[in-house]
C-alpha cells in the first residue's frame, strides 16, 4: 500500500491546486448562480428564454470550444481579460484563477439547476406571511427564502465543486497545464499517461480523485439530511 | 380605531364592489364562499393590489389608488392569521414567535411575549417545531406570532376552517378571550353562523362581491334571507343576555334578555357574566295563546313584526319580544291555520334543550363594547 501513500512533491501539489481551484470556483459561483436561479425561477422577462439558454450553453458545447471562448473573452489580448487585468490586477490566462474561472464556468449550469429548482419548490405563501409580520423583501429572502433553499444550495455547490474536480478539457485550452500553477489532477492524470512508465502516477491520481469525489458526496448528503431534519417541511 | 374598505377590483369573470366602514372589536366578514371575502381582506393586508380604492385603517391611508398610495404589506403593521397557519417550517415555535418583534419599533412594540403565550395556552409548545404540532395549536402559534408583531389591525381568514370540530373547539375560547382582553381590532372571515354569532360585534355581509348588509351583529343576523344557503338552517336571533342565576336542582341557568328569561342547560359561568345565545329559527314555535300543560320552558310573548317567505313551503316570522326580535320559522300551513299577521300578540316557544355549546358562548362584555 505504501505506493499508493508515497505521492512526489509534484502530485501532492496537483491534489493541492485541484481542491483550491474546485473550492474557489464553487465558492465564487454561489452568488451569481443563487441570482441568476432567482431570476429564472421569479422572473418574468424578455429574453429569459435566451438567459436560460446562455447559463446552460457549457453543458452543452464541446469543453474545448468553452475553453476557447474563454481565452478569447478572459484572454491576455481579449477584452474582459484586458480590462480586468487593467483596473483590478486580475489576470486569469495561464493562472489558477483562470482555472478557477473555467471551472466554475463549467459547473455553473448544474449549480444553477438545482437551485433554481429549490426556489421553484419553496411556498411563496411563507414569504407573504414573512411580509406581514413587518419583514421587507431582503429580509424575507434571507430569513425566509435563504433557509428553506438550503438543500437545494448545498445540492448546487457539491455539484459544481464535483465537476470542478473533474474538469478537464475547458481547463487545459484556457490555461494549458502549468505543474504548480494549473496543473489539476486530471491535468496530472493526462501528462502522466503520456510519459512512458507513468502509469503508477495516473493510478495514485486516479484512486485520490475518486476518494476526494466520494468525500464530497457523502459529505453533502450528511448535511442535506441533517438540515432536511432540521426542517421537517409539512 | 375603524377600517374603511371602499374598493372595486376585477378578478376574470368575478368582479368586486364593496363597501364598508367597521368600528367593531370583532367584524366578521360573512359570506359563502366565492363571495370576495377573503380577496377583501388580503386587500387590507396588502398582499392583493386593488384596481380601483381606498382602504384606511386607524385613519392611516393604506391604499388610496386615485392618488397613487399603496402600503407596502411590511409597513401596514397589520397582523395576518392564515387558514393554513404557515408557521415557518425551519424555526422553532419559539423564533416563530419573536419573528415580527424584530421588525416592529421599540416604541410601539407593545405585545409581550410572556401575556401571549399565557394569553394562547402555548408555553408548553416553545421549544418545538411547527411539523410537530396539531392543526390547532399550529394556528394559535400563528395567532401568537401575528400578536407579537404589536399590529395595530388583526386579521383572521377562516383560522377555524381546516380544523375539525373538538380542534374549533379548543380555539374559540381563545379567539373570544382575544377579543374581550387585548385592544387590537379584529376583521375575521368566516363562512360559519355559528362563529359569527358567537364571536363578532359587527358584521359585513357578503355575496357576489356586494356588501349586501353589514352593522351589529344582532341586527345583521335577523336577515336570515341575505344568509348562503347551505347555512339558512343554522340561522336565527341572536341576543345578548347575562346570566341572573344558576337552577341547581334541574341542571340549569337562567339567562335574563329584553325579551324575558330564557332557561338553557346549565353554564359553568358566574352570575352577571354575559351569555350570547342564537336561537335557531327552526327551533321556535308560535302559539297564539300562552300554551300549558307543555314541555318546552321557554315562552316569550311578543308582536309579530315581519312575515317573509323562506325556503320551500316555510314563512319565517318575526316577534318583537319587548326590543328583542326572535325569529320562528313555520309552515305556510301553519301560518293559515294560526291566522298569523303583523302586529299579532303571539307567544315564542322555544325548547330548553335546543340550546347547546354550538349556540350559546360567551358574550361581549357589555359595558366595554365599541
Amino acid at each position: 500500500m505504501n505506493w499508493l501513500l508515497d505521492l512526489t512533491p509534484d502530485e501532492w501539489n496537483a491534489v493541492r491546486l485541484s481542491i483550491k481551484v474546485a473550492t474557489v470556483a464553487m465558492l465564487a459561483s454561489l452568488p451569481p448562480g443563487i441570482a441568476i436561479a432567482l431570476l429564472l425561477a421569479r422572473g418574468s422577462f424578455w429574453g429569459k428564454t435566451l438567459l436560460n439558454g446562455l447559463v446552460h450553453l457549457p453543458l452543452i458545447l464541446p469543453p474545448v470550444v468553452t475553453g476557447y471562448l474563454l481565452l478569447l473573452t478572459f484572454g491576455k489580448r481579449g477584452p474582459a481579460g484586458a480590462f480586468l487585468a487593467e483596473h483590478f490586477g486580475i489576470v486569469f490566462s495561464f493562472r489558477w484563477t483562470g482555472a478557477a474561472l473555467a471551472c466554475g464556468v463549467m459547473g455553473f449550469p448544474l449549480m444553477v439547476r438545482a437551485i433554481r429548482l429549490s426556489i421553484e419548490a419553496v411556498d411563496r405563501k411563507m414569504e407573504a406571511a414573512a411580509g406581514t409580520l413587518g419583514a421587507n423583501p431582503l429580509w424575507v429572502f434571507g430569513t425566509i427564502t435563504l433557509p428553506l433553499i438550503l438543500p437545494g444550495l448545498i445540492a448546487g455547490a457539491i455539484l459544481s465543486f464535483a465537476k470542478a474536480m473533474g474538469e478537464f478539457g475547458a481547463t487545459i485550452t484556457f490555461v494549458s497545464n502549468i505543474p504548480n500553477e494549473t496543473q489539476t489532477l486530471p491535468s496530472a492524470i493526462y501528462t502522466f499517461t503520456q510519459v512512458p512508465g507513468g502509469d503508477d502516477g495516473a493510478l495514485r491520481l486516479t484512486l485520490i480523485s475518486i476518494v476526494i469525489s466520494m468525500a464530497a458526496l457523502v459529505a453533502s448528503e450528511v448535511l442535506a439530511r441533517r438540515v432536511g431534519r432540521r426542517m421537517d417541511i409539512e | 380605531m375603524s377600517v374603511l374598505v371602499d374598493i372595486r377590483h376585477r378578478l376574470g369573470d368575478f368582479a368586486i364592489d364593496a363597501r364598508f366602514e367597521s368600528a367593531g372589536r370583532l367584524t366578521v366578514l360573512f359570506g359563502p364562499s366565492g363571495s370576495g371575502k377573503t380577496t377583501l381582506i388580503n386587500m387590507i393586508a396588502g398582499l392583493i393590489r386593488p384596481d380601483k380604492g381606498r382602504i384606511e385603517a386607524d385613519g392611516r391611508v393604506l391604499v388610496d389608488t386615485a392618488k397613487g398610495i399603496f402600503a407596502p404589506k411590511h409597513k401596514r403593521r397589520i397582523g395576518m392569521v392564515f387558514q393554513d397557519a404557515r408557521l415557518f417550517p425551519h424555526m422553532s415555535v419559539a423564533s416563530n414567535l419573536r419573528y415580527g418583534r424584530w421588525f416592529t419599533p421599540a416604541s410601539e412594540r407593545y405585545a409581550d411575549m410572556d401575556a401571549v403565550v399565557e394569553l394562547l395556552g402555548i408555553g408548553p409548545l416553545l421549544g418545538r417545531r411547527p411539523a410537530k404540532l396539531s392543526g390547532g395549536e399550529k394556528q394559535r402559534v400563528a395567532i401568537g406570532r401575528a400578536l407579537l408583531a404589536s399590529p395595530r389591525l388583526l386579521l383572521m381568514d377562516e383560522p377555524l376552517a381546516s380544523l375539525d370540530e373538538a380542534r374549533k373547539a379548543e380555539i374559540l375560547p381563545y379567539i373570544e378571550r382575544l377579543r374581550d382582553e387585548t385592544r387590537i381590532p379584529i376583521v375575521y372571515v368566516s363562512h360559519s353562523i355559528a362563529e359569527v354569532a358567537r364571536l363578532a360585534s359587527d358584521v359585513v355581509m357578503l355575496a357576489q362581491g356586494k356588501v349586501v348588509a353589514s352593522g351589529p351583529t344582532v341586527e345583521v343576523m335577523q336577515r336570515l334571507d341575505l344568509l348562503p344557503a347551505e347555512e339558512r338552517g343554522e340561522g336565527g336571533a341572536v341576543l345578548d343576555t347575562n346570566v341572573l342565576r344558576h337552577d341547581e336542582a334541574f341542571g340549569m341557568t337562567v339567562l335574563g334578555s329584553a325579551a324575558g328569561e330564557i332557561r338553557v342547560p346549565g353554564l359553568a359561568v358566574t352570575a352577571g357574566a354575559p351569555v350570547r345565545i342564537r336561537i335557531r329559527a327552526r327551533d321556535v314555535m308560535i302559539a297564539t295563546e300562552r300554551p300549558s300543560g307543555l314541555s318546552a320552558l321557554n315562552i316569550l310573548s311578543g308582536t309579530i313584526v315581519s312575515i317573509s317567505p323562506g325556503e320551500g313551503p316555510s314563512v319565517e316570522v318575526g316577534i318583537d319580544c319587548n326590543g328583542a326580535t326572535v325569529l320562528a320559522r313555520i309552515t305556510e300551513q301553519s301560518r293559515h291555520a294560526l291566522r298569523l299577521r303583523l302586529g299579532g300578540q303571539v307567544f315564542a316557544v322555544i325548547k330548553t334543550v335546543s340550546f347547546d355549546s354550538a349556540n350559546t358562548s360567551a358574550g361581549l362584555p357589555l359595558e366595554a363594547d365599541g
